[in-house]
């Protein structure tokens, strides 16, 4: 393979084939003459002529078509070549969705060569390159940027990342090896490790220049004029980018250290890309770019090719496409607009609720509670919340006054009169839910959608006694309300398509991502972590020791423990829905004496912490759990769990419950933030092959979530 | 500053800081603009004269007046506040749109200049822009019926070739012949103008983009063809009449383009240490009869001597817009002045260079300051312009480099 004579790794043929249906981004060189140059500028062009909703990606054909652009500028005998993309975007990387059908190791192999071929061009070529970032850039795009001698980069480029690690990939065109070469190893390990691990967290402009990733920012407002200018300044040597100091010392390995922390931390070893990563961050220490892209070639080949990486590609349209558009809600036109919203409740949830729907609908929220005090309290926790966001900046002066205006209090349901939603979030008893509904009927119009936040109890039975049942939806949010980007929609035997589809709609403008859920008990995220709990808890009674029965799970990468998620939702609310699960599936959902015990003596969590962060189990915790004699090993728990999840999923399915796997991955995947490379976790269930054996079949075809045999 | 009340009021001395441009393109689908919006060129300008100013600080800017002729779309929604916005000076400025057809950025000048003289302002940006291509003549327009009916004016006084036709009827001297060595003059002398380096440092480059061929940068005029001849001007067609006197190649072109300007009271100019490129002696705008548009230059110029107390003699350098050929000879047979005198339009005039309408005004201006450097020797210097609907505009200017002599 060599970088300058021209020979790209795929023919034109071959290119085609191997990816028929990319959205090809074509590159276009036309030769500039740029004041105080005597030569010409060759500007190369990314367009895949779509406007920026389509951000340009790179597929065979689009490298292949670089790979011509950049020939016919060389041909040119410019004084620089340049490369910009289309308004907004630059480059956003590789088109993801051609390798979902890759499946022979060859083919991986050479689209990680041309990828090195093409892009390395760029960075020996005899004339100076640079690349103009006119905006978004993320993972290939960035290589190439990072490929060519300079960078300037405009100060609206709203996406500037290096994803890969966050997919379970890593930046393999050249990234592990460029970027801590120019900015250093601490900066590098903050952009493809704790950026991208962070939820896939976007550098600003400002921090890109910071860290040295571009030399300079310009304004949007004539950004690709000034950056010719700064081109025809660097050219003529009036001007030499200033660039860091490399220390591949102490600092290395100190950034090294942190990275290997942060994903040990963040993945347990679980995520093959986030460790390759690391490996190739460490070999571009004291290694050439023949070495450095030779190794990431091979690591790519091999990543391509894993299950891991696939789940993860899975994970990500899941999350960005059919989290967008949820299977199985009604038509968008039914939906009733939502001018006014009615909150049953002044307590945490209820107060957290209030504060998403006013920041987000802007319609007055009012809440009512049975006394004074708990209205004032409510309401002035939203108030509070919002001078917080005021403080920080997040929010206008004008619009924290319009805000606060909006969210008033009362005792007297009868504020609910013109309200078009009123949701309730009252003590978790059905007996309680249902009056509540029946008192607030009295008050609103017949098409008021009546929702409840219940995360075990019926909808349906909630419904059962009012004159319109047909307005009774689920509309269950996760805690903490603001984080969390999961509703669950859950359509009671009763509700219509109008009311259905009001709360998708308020769903959406609230920003959440909504999954439509039967009216069944715990509905998905509580039932299979309840069902998964259930397993952990049965483990401890059986005297499994604490350290063994919450490590077990640890080779899946979860993002918390069993025990310690146990304290994040509540052991009274995870005792209460085991209990509404028990009632409903006795045989599969025990409620364990230990943990009603724990509950009543008022334990909050099973582990104390000291002052370093060293965690042990609570003493009185051990001291009231009774312990059987049939302790099991690790392994032997997690099998369990793993069979229990893949037992309950099928149940759910069949018993339609959501309409298919991909709506329980996408629930734990946003409800509960299971990880990427387990797919949410029916994917993990088929590779491992525990569906096979405990339900006789898979959840997704084979090529769905993992490579095509 | 202290109170001020009518009687004790002053006028103040107002100062051409400096002007720039971005290049000219032809209008139309294969033009440099052709996918470049209107805004942002006048976006490019005001930027550019910041960036060569950085001893205006940008919140000092009292004003900005932005003309166009056709103010729908992107030349449109009150173009010199968005643009300004555009152009990321401080929320505190206004700005405002104006329009006299091919004058409006002169009119913008006279305008912002009189705010300036009077008070109301200490530093002002004027200029103008028209994207021909985006926005063609007449786009949108609705005369009203008792212009014809009424007969207040000839049918011919909208179509601006066919009243520079009636401006050959009227001065029969003028011949064809005439205009076309003019105008392969003006081609001559723009090109030896850039290739002196005279035209070129007032202009901004352009980024531009086109879907097909990608981004490109305009930093150089498309309009001019150098290498016109009279004989090859000789066999164009005459659009606007059968055998009649004005081509493509004796007027100026459809044209986009942007121009733009600082303006600025002379103890302003002083406290910040800005540059005085010419100082405003006096303007003048007069109406003719719309269907010989072209010849409003000459009572424009007439008064505005008047006004100011000088004559054609006082006056060393002028820049007349060359929208047709015939209205610039015209305006020199009327002051006895020859086709090829040295002092008007030395550096070549629209008919090289384009015109787009309301832009062209602070180009004359800029080119006369710009001229102004060399020429110690002269003291006043004109830009001078004729408007459709049959008006000419006329702005009197001190070179503040003249040493005396000469003259």
């Amino acid at each position: 393979m060599t970088s300058s004579t021209g020979r790209a790794t795929f023919t034109a043929e071959q290119a085609r084939e191997a990816f028929p249906d990319e959205v090809v981004t074509t590159a276009v060189t036309r030769l500039v003459r740029v004041p105080g140059l005597s030569g010409e500028v060759a500007l190369i062009t990314l367009d895949n002529g779509h406007d920026h909703t389509r951000p340009s990606t790179f597929g065979p054909q689009g490298l292949l078509s670089l790979a011509r652009a950049f020939d016919e500028a060389v041909a040119a005998d410019p004084v620089a070549i340049a490369i910009t993309g289309k308004p907004f975007v630059f480059a956003v990387g590789a088109d993801l969705s051609g390798v979902g059908r890759l499946s022979s190791p060859d083919l991986a192999r050479r689209i990680a060569e041309t990828g090195h071929e093409v892009f390395r061009r760029f960075t020996e070529a005899a004339v100076p390159t640079f690349a103009f970032v006119n905006g978004a850039v993320m993972g290939g795009g960035l290589e190439l940027a990072l490929s060519c001698h300079y960078r300037t980069l405009a100060s609206n480029a709203a996406a500037i990342a290096l994803p890969e690690v966050f997919l379970g990939l890593f930046p393999g065109w050249g990234g592990t090896q460029l970027l801590p070469n120019l900015v250093g190893a601490d900066g590098a390990v903050e952009v493809i490790i704790e950026n991208a691990l962070n939820q896939n967290k976007m550098l600003s402009p400002a921090r890109a220049a910071e860290l040295g990733i571009v030399d300079v920012v310009f304004d949007s407002a004539d950004y690709l004029e000034q950056s010719l200018r700064w081109l025809a300044d660097v050219v003529s040597e009036n001007l030499t980018p200033v660039r860091r100091k490399i220390d591949r010392g102490e600092a290395w390995q100190a950034a090294l250290a942190r990275g290997r922390a942060f994903v040990a931390a963040k993945t347990h070893g679980a995520s093959p890309g986030a460790a390759k990563a690391l490996e190739l961050l460490e070999l571009a220490r004291d290694h050439d770019l023949d070495a450095g892209y030779a190794a990431e070639t091979d690591a790519l080949a091999q990543l391509l090719l894993t299950d891991e990486l696939r789940a993860g590609l899975y994970a990500f349209d899941l999350v960005q496409k059919r989290a967008r558009r949820p299977v199985g809600a009604p038509d968008k036109a039914l939906a009733r607009p939502v001018g006014k919203v009615g909150i049953v409740g002044a307590g945490l949830m209820a107060s957290q609720l209030a504060l998403l729907f006013v920041r987000r609908l802007k319609v007055p929220v009012v809440l009512t509670d049975i006394d004074k005090d708990r209205v004032d309290k409510g309401v002035g926790y939203v108030h509070a919340e919002i001078d917080k966001l005021l403080g920080r900046g997040r929010l206008s002066p004008d619009a924290a006054n319009r805000l606060k205006a909006l969210v008033t209090g009362s005792l007297d349901k009868a504020v609910f009169a013109d309200a078009d939603l009123v949701i309730e979030a009252v003590f978790e008893e059905l007996a309680v839910k249902r009056q509540v509904f029946a008192e607030v009927e009295q008050h609103v119009s017949a098409e008021c959608v009546l929702a409840t936040n219940t995360s075990s109890l019926s909808v349906s039975q909630m419904a059962a006694e009012l004159a319109h049942p047909e307005r009774v939806v689920g509309l269950h949010f996760f805690n903490p309300v603001a984080v969390l980007p999961l509703v669950e929609v859950i359509r009671g035997e009763w509700t219509d398509d109008a009311s259905l589809a009001t709360a998708f709609a308020v769903g959406k403008q609230l920003k959440k991502s909504c999954v439509l859920v039967s009216d069944a008990p715990a509905f998905v995220v509580n039932r299979l972590l309840t069902r998964f709990l259930g397993e952990v808890v049965s483990a401890l009674d059986a005297g499994t020791p604490f350290e063994v029965a919450d490590a077990a799970l640890e080779p899946l990468g979860l993002p918390m423990s069993p025990l310690v998620l146990l304290q994040l939702v509540g052991p009274t609310v995870a005792l209460h829905v085991a209990e509404t699960m028990h009632e409903a599936f006795p045989d599969r959902f025990p409620v364990s004496p230990n943990l009603r015990r724990f509950v009543e003596a008022g334990k909050t969590a099973v582990y104390l912490w000291d002052e370093a962060g060293n965690q042990r189990v609570d003493p009185e915790v051990l001291a009231l759990w009774e312990g059987g004699d049939q302790p099991q090993t690790a392994e032997q728990v997690r099998t369990r769990a793993e069979e229990a999840l893949a037992d309950e999923v099928r149940r759910m399915l069949d018993d339609g419950v959501v309409a298919e796997a991909q709506d329980v991955d996408l629930c734990l995947l946003l409800g509960a933030g299971w990880p990427f490379w387990l797919g949410g976790i029916t994917p993990y269930l088929d590779r491992a092959g525990v569906s096979e054996r405990v339900t006789g079949k898979r959840f997704l075809a084979p090529g769905v979530a993992s490579v095509p045999v | 500053m202290a109170a001020l009340v009518a009687s004790e009021r002053a006028l103040r001395t107002v100062v051409f800081v400096d002007g720039v441009r971005t290049p000219f393109g032809k209008a139309g689908p294969k033009g440099i603009y052709a996918e470049t919006r209107a805004d942002d060129l006048v976006v490019k300008v005001i930027r550019e004269l910041l960036r060569r100013h950085p001893e205006l600080p940008p919140e000092r800017i009292d004003e900005v007046a932005i003309a166009a002729t056709t103010q729908i779309g992107d030349q449109g929604l009150t173009i010199g506040r968005t643009a300004a916005l555009l152009a990321g000076l401080p929320k505190s400025v206004p700005g405002y749109a104006i329009d006299r057809m091919c004058a409006g950025a002169m009119t913008a000048v006279t305008t912002a200049a009189s705010g300036i003289a009077f008070g109301a302002y200490d530093v002002a940006i004027a200029g103008g822009v028209e994207h021909m291509g985006r926005h063609p003549m007449g786009e949108g327009v609705d005369p009203n019926p008792r212009f014809l009916a009424d007969r207040l004016v000839d049918p011919s006084a909208l179509v601006m070739g066919q009243t520079a036709e009636n401006l050959h009827d009227r001065f029969p001297a003028v011949t064809k012949q005439r205009a076309d060595a003019f105008a392969a003059a003006s081609q001559d002398r723009y090109d030896r103008a850039v290739k002196a380096g005279h035209i070129g440092p007032e202009l901004v480059p352009v980024a531009t983009r086109s879907a097909e061929r990608g981004w490109g940068l305009a930093s150089a005029d498309e309009p001019p063809r150098p290498g016109t001849t009279v004989a090859g001007l000789a066999g164009l067609k005459t659009p606007f009449r059968p055998h009649g006197r004005v081509t493509a190649g004796n007027a100026a072109g459809l044209n986009d383009g942007a121009t733009g300007c600082i303006l600025a009271d002379s103890s302003t100019v002083a406290e910040l240490g800005l540059p005085t490129g010419m100082r405003l002696v006096g303007y003048a705008f007069a109406g003719v009869e719309p269907e010989v548009m072209g010849v409003g230059p000459v009572p424009a110029t007439e008064r505005a001597l008047r006004r100011t107390g000088l004559t054609m003699d006082d006056i060393g350098l002028i820049e007349i817009n060359e929208a047709f050929a015939v209205q610039v000879l015209a305006f020199l047979d009327h002051f006895g002045i020859a086709d090829d005198d040295p002092r008007v339009n030395q550096w070549g005039g629209a008919i090289a260079t384009g015109h787009p309408l309301a832009s062209s005004g602070v180009r004359l201006m800029t080119q006369l300051a710009r001229q102004f450097t060399t020429r110690q020797d002269v003291r006043y210097g004109i830009t001078t312009m004729c408007i459709g609907i049959g008006m000419g505009g006329t702005v009197i200017w001190e070179n503040p480099n003249y040493t005396g002599g000469g003259q």
